[in-house]
């Protein structure tokens, strides 16, 4: 009793710890920007602006928030399961040479492009799910037989991953006579579409934006992610691992066998960061694509309380600050990307490692209220 | 001398104490008289816990005095208790087994940065203690190496070294074998022949009559009744823990037991560090009957009931179920369960729940592949929850709710979920440990005539239980267990207490 978890109701839990988290980390970030000497009002105004203000805005808001919402999945799953998966970078790395593998194939075959092509691309995005799969099965497999850390695993991982992409796109895949490490333009039937050539046909006209069908994906992937934690066998299983061990082993199901599965379709969703990019966005795989967001993805795990639906809103929050930051330090050259950087930093704090912190605080304001 | 009597030792009054929505303690009032041994007695979650830990300073009432001697004191903290002359065991040990016992008793006293002249001071005050008190304690020798009944007096030598005049032990008895809880109460009456005051936190009724002069009973975070030991009984003191009539102990009418159902022979088993837990036990489960296995905790008891349940692997031994031989392969527990062998684990919180889930999910772990639960992969929360108002209503699981988590039902409630998952599925063998641990004493009730139906409808159980009562109750037969062998067995109508106690200690290695 003496250690007893503070204990809220769970919308308090799941909306209003999350809401007074972006609060506290939005008035830190506040004095940031006013101990730069700007108006930290005006840089929110500005920033909301250039993320929401245009339909092109929310174009890049959404085409970012594609990107959160897969890795953020990619780490609430395992999550589920009791696992941290660091990896998301290298998974997504793997992902990217998984497809340019396939569309290499798929190149080489040029009677099937013309006579198929609409499976061009959902095979391509197969084996970018593939591609994750297997790189995250092996931290998982490290894990379930020989016991070490996913943490440790996965993080070592990214280099290697990103040391195998530089060999790959030198020397193996890359484009023969250029001095970029990247590959040769994917075939025109893998590539995804974008989303204003999607609806132009329906009347409506968007700006140009790199958002494109991969953020359907994605909100599938957020439906299909609830679904297989929530109901069903296999998503009990990994809830049961994750949440204690031992009761999973009196129960019959093996921890050890969850573990590889979980990783591995953690791996798969890591993946979908490729999809967007590589098939949506660059039609190519260039190096360095993953820009950080596997990372940013733990931050939008955490925030969302590994649950779909505040995954989806963590990503839409870090796509607004994504796009609305570049805006800003577009408008404001004192507030630059790095500033930017920071105040997402900021958010990461209060977000992932402080939620105790505000957990205490509203568990005593409630309380009070409640007897009141 | 005076004609005035002397302030108690210790005065509560009006102590409150609120946890969020829970009240622990309401109002608690309670004198304890100097030199005098008082037991505290209540269900889990009367407060008796909340009560002592604020005493002790762990945590701060609301509202409410607390007067050492006759003194208003404010304590808010451990070491302010300490300062005020209270000493505290916890039932879990706050020991450093790789210390010795002089370096162990010392810590946090140490006076001064270099450890030689504490160290000093420590032995000798502990040789003094040792003799004033009859302690075999040798202020060398290593805590991991002393047995769990020497550990136990180690926490004592460290409160008294403290000063302390007011001891308080928390369930001091639940891991010490009959003939140990004995020393240990001729200790506290020694120490209450010189003068210091013992508080005793526990449930077990016995112990309360066997060595207290006056006894308090909680219910529900309020104090209902102080009673003189001498002139009280242990069903008025159930009645008053409980609030209404309880049997101490249900009937058991006899029964002839059927074919053997299981058998083990032979089992060895070794634990992660390679020492042995279990050594060539054998044993048979008819149909019919219980078989109790007695013994204190941590002898072997919980390996055998893991290894029979196929969660760990014996390095030796066969197990036969209906007469055949069960390979490695059918180890496993969901394979034990198609085959009607059930488990209901000793630790529920550790191993048969998860406490994070509703209960509705807990209700069919071990079952979540039931094809009743769903289409295929998919899972149907409706029937899930469905399936769990059915056995909540028939095993009167409060309350009623298969939403909830199941980290807000009680102990007792839990263990309900827990049997119901179980029981319903008409298992033929039964593996039960540690039925009632944490379970107040209505639900005691209740488990004990739910095992004792299975029993009479042909069920093999075996019940593991560091209760003694509970296994001489519930069993047709029952097999002592010390050190991870089987030392002995005795009918249940032929056993008694002393007999038994014996075998648990191991008598014949170990001449105490």
């Amino acid at each position: 009793m003496s250690a007893a978890p503070v204990a809220l109701p769970r919308w308090a839990d799941n909306a209003l710890v999350p809401l007074v988290s972006a609060a506290a980390a939005l008035l830190v970030a506040g004095l940031v920007v006013v101990g730069i000497g700007e108006n930290p009002l005006e840089a929110t105004a500005l920033l909301l602006r250039g993320a929401l203000g245009s339909a092109e805005g929310i174009g890049f808001t959404l085409y970012y928030a594609t990107n959160f919402i897969f890795t953020g999945l990619a780490v609430a799953v395992a999550f589920h399961a009791g696992l941290f998966n660091i990896g998301g970078e290298g998974q997504a790395t793997i992902a990217g040479i998984g497809a340019a593998l396939a569309c290499a194939a798929l190149s080489a075959m040029p009677g099937f492009l013309s006579a198929a092509g609409f499976l061009a691309a959902p095979v391509a995005i197969l084996a970018a799910a593939a591609g994750g799969a297997a790189y995250a099965f092996i931290p998982g497999w490290l894990q379930a037989k020989r016991g070490s850390h996913v943490v440790i695993t996965t993080i070592m991982l990214n280099f290697v991953a990103a040391a195998l992409a530089v060999y790959l796109l030198r020397e193996i895949i890359g484009r023969t006579g250029s001095m970029q490490p990247e590959t040769p333009d994917f075939p025109a039937q893998v590539l995804l579409t974008p989303m204003h050539r999607l609806l132009a046909p329906l009347g409506v006209r968007l700006p140009a934006t790199p958002l494109n069908t991969a953020f359907l994906l994605a909100l599938l992937a957020l439906v299909a992610v609830w679904l297989l934690i929530w109901r069903t066998r296999l998503g009990y299983a990994i809830r049961t691992v994750g949440a204690n061990p031992r009761a999973a082993a009196y129960a019959g199901i093996s921890p050890a066998a969850v573990t590889m599965i979980a990783m591995a379709i953690s791996g798969a969703l890591a993946g979908g960061l490729a999809v967007n990019e590589a098939l949506g966005v660059q039609h190519r795989l260039v190096l360095d694509f993953t820009a950080g967001y596997g990372f940013v993805g733990i931050a939008v795990a955490l925030m969302g309380r590994g649950h779909p639906v505040g995954v989806g809103l963590a990503a839409l929050l870090f796509g607004v600050l994504y796009q609305g930051g570049a805006e800003l330090s577009f408008d404001k050259p004192t507030i630059t990307r790095d500033m930017v950087v920071v105040i997402g930093g900021v958010l990461i704090l209060f977000a992932g490692a402080l939620d105790g912190l505000f957990r205490k605080l509203v568990a005593g304001v409630l309380g009070r209220g409640g007897m009141g | 001398m005076s004609t005035a009597p002397s302030p108690p030792a210790i005065a509560l009054a009006g102590i409150s104490k609120r946890f969020g929505a829970v009240a622990a303690n309401r109002d608690v009032t309670l004198a304890v008289a100097a030199g005098s041994i008082h037991g505290i007695v209540g269900e889990n979650g009367a407060g008796k816990s909340t009560l002592m830990s604020i005493l002790y300073g762990f945590y701060e009432a609301d509202a409410g005095e607390i007067r050492i001697k006759g003194q208003p004191r404010r304590i808010r903290s451990p070491a302010d208790a300490i300062a005020n002359g209270i000493g505290m065991v916890h039932q879990h040990f706050m020991l450093v087994e790789t210390l010795s016992v002089a370096e162990t008793v010392m810590l946090g006293a140490e006076g001064g940065a270099l450890l030689k002249g504490g160290l000093a001071k420590a032995r000798a005050e502990l040789t003094r203690l040792s003799r004033e008190y009859g302690l075999a304690i040798d202020p060398d020798a290593l805590v991991g190496d002393l047995s769990v009944g020497l550990q136990q007096r180690v926490e004592i030598l460290k409160a008294l070294y403290r000063g302390a005049e007011i001891l308080i032990l928390d369930e001091p008895t639940a891991v010490l074998t009959p003939a140990e809880a004995d020393q240990l109460f001729a200790l506290l009456r020694a120490l209450k022949a010189q003068g210091r005051t013992v508080i005793l936190i526990t449930h077990k009724l016995r112990e309360i009559m066997a060595v207290t002069d006056t006894v308090s009973v909680m219910r529900r975070g309020e104090m209902v009744g102080h009673f003189v030991t001498a002139t009280t009984s242990p069903p008025a003191l159930a009645e008053a823990m409980v609030g209404r009539h309880v049997l101490l102990r249900v009937e058991k009418p006899p029964r002839e037991r059927g074919a053997p159902v299981l058998e083990a022979v032979g089992l060895s088993c070794r634990d992660a560090r390679g020492s042995e837990t279990l050594r060539e036990v054998s044993l048979t489960l008819h149909a019919g009957e219980i078989v109790g296995i007695a013994g204190v905790a941590g002898n072997g008891q919980s390996e055998l009931l893991e290894v029979l349940a196929g969660l760990l692997q014996p390095t030796r031994g066969v197990i036969r179920l209906d007469g055949k031989i069960l390979a490695t392969a059918d180890r496993h527990p969901a394979r034990l369960r198609a085959r009607g062998l059930m488990h209901i684990p000793e630790d529920r919180q550790r191993s048969g729940l998860v406490t994070a889930f509703s209960a509705a999910e807990n209700a069919i772990l071990g079952y979540q592949r039931d094809p009743a639960f769903g289409t295929g992969p998919l899972m149907s929360p409706q029937r899930i929850a469905a399936h769990a108002r059915a056995a909540f209503a028939a095993y009167d699981v409060r309350p009623p709710d298969p939403a909830l988590s199941t980290a807000a039902f009680s102990g007792g409630n839990q263990q309900k979920i827990v049997l119901a998952r179980e029981i319903e599925r008409h298992p033929r063998v039964l593996l039960v440990g540690q039925p009632t641990r944490g379970v107040d004493i209505g639900a005691i009730e209740f488990i004990h005539r739910r095992l004792l139906a299975l029993r009479d409808a042909g069920v093999a159980i075996l019940l593991v239980s560091v209760e003694l009562e509970e296994v001489m109750a519930l069993s047709d037969r029952i097999l002592a267990m010390c050190g991870g062998r089987i030392t002995g067995e005795r009918r249940a109508d032929a056993a008694d207490e002393r007999d038994l106690g014996l075998l648990m200690a191991g008598v014949a290695e170990e001449a105490a």
